[in-house]
């Protein structure tokens, strides 16, 4: 048998896939990995929700079709889930269009990784400073913004490089976050980077002693960067080991380059769990399974302070960036449209609703355009600004 | 009389008492070692990291971005070159982050020659250093100013290198740093860790005070009017030996130790050069795109009709690497033949 990671979105998962294909020794070292933990999972799941079920009222078992799995999660987590998932895409569609429209120079971004994105910033401990959870995201984590409350017009003022753009300033590329009142780090243009600094803030948090911890996202193709090595060898020292949970989203794809060309590795996960992390490989691109599998992973962290390490596999929607096109791509799993087309199926959302849920968001991301256009930009004089704290010596002619 | 990674141990032990520093690390820093020239001895907060410069680095950067405070150290700063984005990220942090996130970090790293290193262990940095926009680079040439400028770093909101020359680490200054007991043995038992077993030992501080060198000053050492000789580190030492001897020649030579690489104090350079039209700027990093033409450029682009002759640079040969044996390092770094022969050159030129 032959799966190919490309294959693996096509199907509910990698432990429904595995029985429709039959089962390879690779596979079903996999098998057993993931049913072990979906089993944990969900009872973990079922006692540590028990708080949320009781103020939330439950998804009614009898009014779901029987083949729809949500997970035990409230009514009100999923359809908030699907707002936001709804939310990032017009968002990031918007930015598509502005950057077809002249207004831009540069687009990249997160189409593809809602259902990944959305629960992870749902279940950041949110705040700033070391009691908080630390956030290192790469450029497609506009999901998880939106789910931390990011206002569209703010992402906007980004794309289209306004003074006002509360992230850098009109200085930086889309999606190139900087919120530090999230405690999110500064969203940097080379990949894995953030995995070795990602240590250090958890290095404080680990000193600080109030359970929180950092999360750090990128790519598969980054991992060929030494420093993704590096952050596994800090996170898991024996004795020293860190609150963190390390994430790779796996889209299958380095700009144009294929998972297959540059991975030996069966599945990224593999490598740290030769750090002795504990290690999963979800689908991605279904929310009730990443949120179950980052609730329990976050958890874990908070109560032995070690780390964790999810792969979850994702779709990449319209390519790499503006780069290469920004135009759908047609063959991938959209997780937007699979939730949606799910929550419809249950009941729990009408075709109504839906439309309603676009539209708004459609005119909130217009709005926020307009809004964006008609502000400032950086004045030529800025350069020398921020250089150092105070601005102080910025410029060498002054000395 | 404390050497320099005396006076580096009782800046870090100062800054973890005084300022909250809260992490020494890299390679070996910890116990037992205490750093490859015991440099960290006995620092309460010093730790080990794993062999991975970029991991260092990054870690520093992250560290920094929760305000704390944290000096971290590259072995040799040889194997600083594979973090050199890193280094680069930290220092557009701020300007990136439209001022939002500054990063509080310290490296030090040793550099330069001298100890017969070979290929990997005698790199310079200093002109590598002055092209990382946002940081603040400062090189020391005795003690006592080693223990005020790592001071200054570690106080500093932006990110700093402290680069260490390595030659010098066993040299001691002539001023005491305050609080320092003037005896050498008093205050190599205190603070010395002992050969052999060093579970139990801990440093017996001495009730050192804060000395601040602030960033973008420098420092005379030598005075004169015929010439002004500008340069920092070990090489700072080897141009007051030659002032010294040519003084008895009847030159009369003005060296500037400008301690500060980024910011540098332009106005030290300025009113001594405006005072002996002539300068030659000492330093041995590689001579191509070297830290030296940037301040001979500005030399000539503003003092050139108050200028008696032309500004010379004299820095290491821009070769790979400097060979181990004697003969190849010696040709591949400034020597005192060297600069004694480019004094009076520069000296001797009629404008």
């Amino acid at each position: 048998m032959c799966i190919t990671l490309r294959q693996f979105q096509t199907g509910a998962g990698l432990l429904n896939y595995s029985f429709k294909c039959g089962i390879s020794q690779v596979f079903l070292i996999y098998f057993f990995r993931m049913k072990k933990t979906s089993v944990s999972s969900s009872k973990k799941s079922a006692s540590s929700n028990k708080a949320l079920l009781m103020k939330n009222k439950p998804v009614e078992k009898s009014k779901q079709p029987a083949k729809i799995n949500f997970g035990g999660l409230s009514k009100e987590i999923l359809l908030q889930m699907h707002s936001h998932m709804v939310k990032t895409r017009v968002l990031e569609e918007r930015l598509i269009k502005i950057y077809r429209a002249g207004e831009s120079y540069f687009w990249i971004g997160g189409p593809g990784e809602e259902a990944w994105g959305v629960p992870l910033g749902m279940l950041a401990k949110k705040g700033q400073g070391p009691e908080y959870d630390y956030l290192h995201l790469h450029y497609r984590c506009s999901p998880t913004l939106i789910a931390m409350g990011l206002d569209m017009v703010d992402s906007i003022r980004m794309m289209m490089n306004r003074a006002t753009d509360p992230n850098t300033g009109g200085r930086n590329f889309s999606n190139h976050f900087v919120i530090p009142k999230w405690n999110i780090a500064p969203v940097t243009s080379p990949l894995e980077v953030q995995y070795p600094i990602a240590c250090g803030t958890a290095h404080v948090q680990k000193r600080t002693g109030k359970k929180a911890l950092t999360i750090v996202t990128g790519g598969d193709a980054g991992t060929a960067e030494g420093d993704f090595a590096s952050a596994l060898i800090l996170a898991s020292r024996k004795g020293q080991e860190l609150p963190m949970l390390i994430t790779v989203q796996n889209n299958k794809w380095g700009i144009s380059t294929s998972y297959e060309g540059q991975h030996g590795e069966t599945f990224i996960a593999d490598r740290a769990r030769a750090f002795n992390i504990k290690s999963q490989v979800i689908n991605g691109n279904d929310p009730v399974e990443v949120y179950l599998t980052v609730k329990e992973d976050m958890e874990y962290i908070r109560k032995t302070g070690k780390p964790a390490f999810i792969e979850a596999m994702v779709s990449r929607l319209y390519g790499h960036s503006s780069a290469s096109g920004a135009n759908p791509i047609q063959n991938e799993v959209d997780p937007v449209k699979d939730f949606e087309k799910k929550l419809l199926q249950a009941g729990l959302l009408k075709e109504s609703e839906v439309k309603e849920l676009w539209a708004n968001f459609e005119a909130e991301g217009v709005r926020a355009t307009e809004i964006a256009r008609a502000e400032g930009v950086p004045s030529a004089d800025s350069i020398w600004d921020h250089t150092y704290k105070g601005s102080e010596n910025a410029d060498w002619r002054k000395f | 009389m404390a050497n320099m990674a005396q006076a580096i141990r009782m800046a870090l032990h100062y800054a973890e008492t005084n300022y909250e520093l809260k992490d020494v690390f890299g390679q070996d820093v910890g116990a037992p070692l205490g750093g490859v020239f015991t440099a960290t001895q006995g620092i309460k907060c010093a730790w080990n990291s794993p062999l991975d410069e970029r991991g260092i680095i990054g870690m520093a950067m992250g560290i920094a971005m929760t305000g704390d405070r944290c000096v971290a150290e590259i072995q040799f700063v040889d194997y600083i070159f594979n973090t050199i984005d890193l280094l680069k990220i930290a220092g557009n942090t701020l300007w990136c982050t439209n001022g939002q996130y500054n990063l509080p970090m310290t490296v030090m790293t040793p550099v330069g020659a001298g100890i017969r290193g070979s290929v990997y262990h005698s790199h310079s940095f200093d002109a590598w250093a002055s092209r990382l926009a946002g940081w603040k680079v400062v090189m020391p040439s005795n003690p006592l100013d080693a223990y005020g400028l790592l001071l200054s770093c570690i106080l500093d909101p932006n990110p700093t290198m402290f680069l260490k020359p390595k030659a010098l680490m066993r040299v001691r200054g002539e001023e005491l740093i305050p609080g320092e007991p003037a005896d050498e043995k008093e205050l190599k038992n205190m603070i010395d860790a002992p050969i052999g077993d060093r579970s139990t030992w801990k440093a017996n501080w001495p009730k050192i005070q804060e000395y601040l060198v602030p960033f973008g000053v420098g420092k005379i050492t030598r005075t004169g009017s015929q010439i002004t000789v500008v340069s920092y580190g070990r090489h700072l030492l080897v141009c007051n030996e030659v002032a010294d001897q040519l003084a008895q020649e009847g030159y009369s030579i003005e060296v500037i130790d400008l301690r500060s690489i980024y910011p540098y104090d332009w106005q030290m350079i300025k009113s001594s050069v405006q005072k002996t039209g002539r300068v030659l700027f000492v330093n041995e990093d590689t001579e191509v795109t070297n830290f030296g033409e940037h301040l001979s450029y500005r030399v000539t682009q503003e003092l050139f009709y108050e200028l008696q002759a032309r500004p010379r640079v004299i820095a290491g040969k821009h070769v790979p690497g400097i060979g181990l044996h004697p003969n190849l390092e010696d040709a591949s770094v400034p020597q005192k033949h060297e600069i004694a022969d480019a004094i009076k050159e520069i000296c001797g030129e009629i404008p």
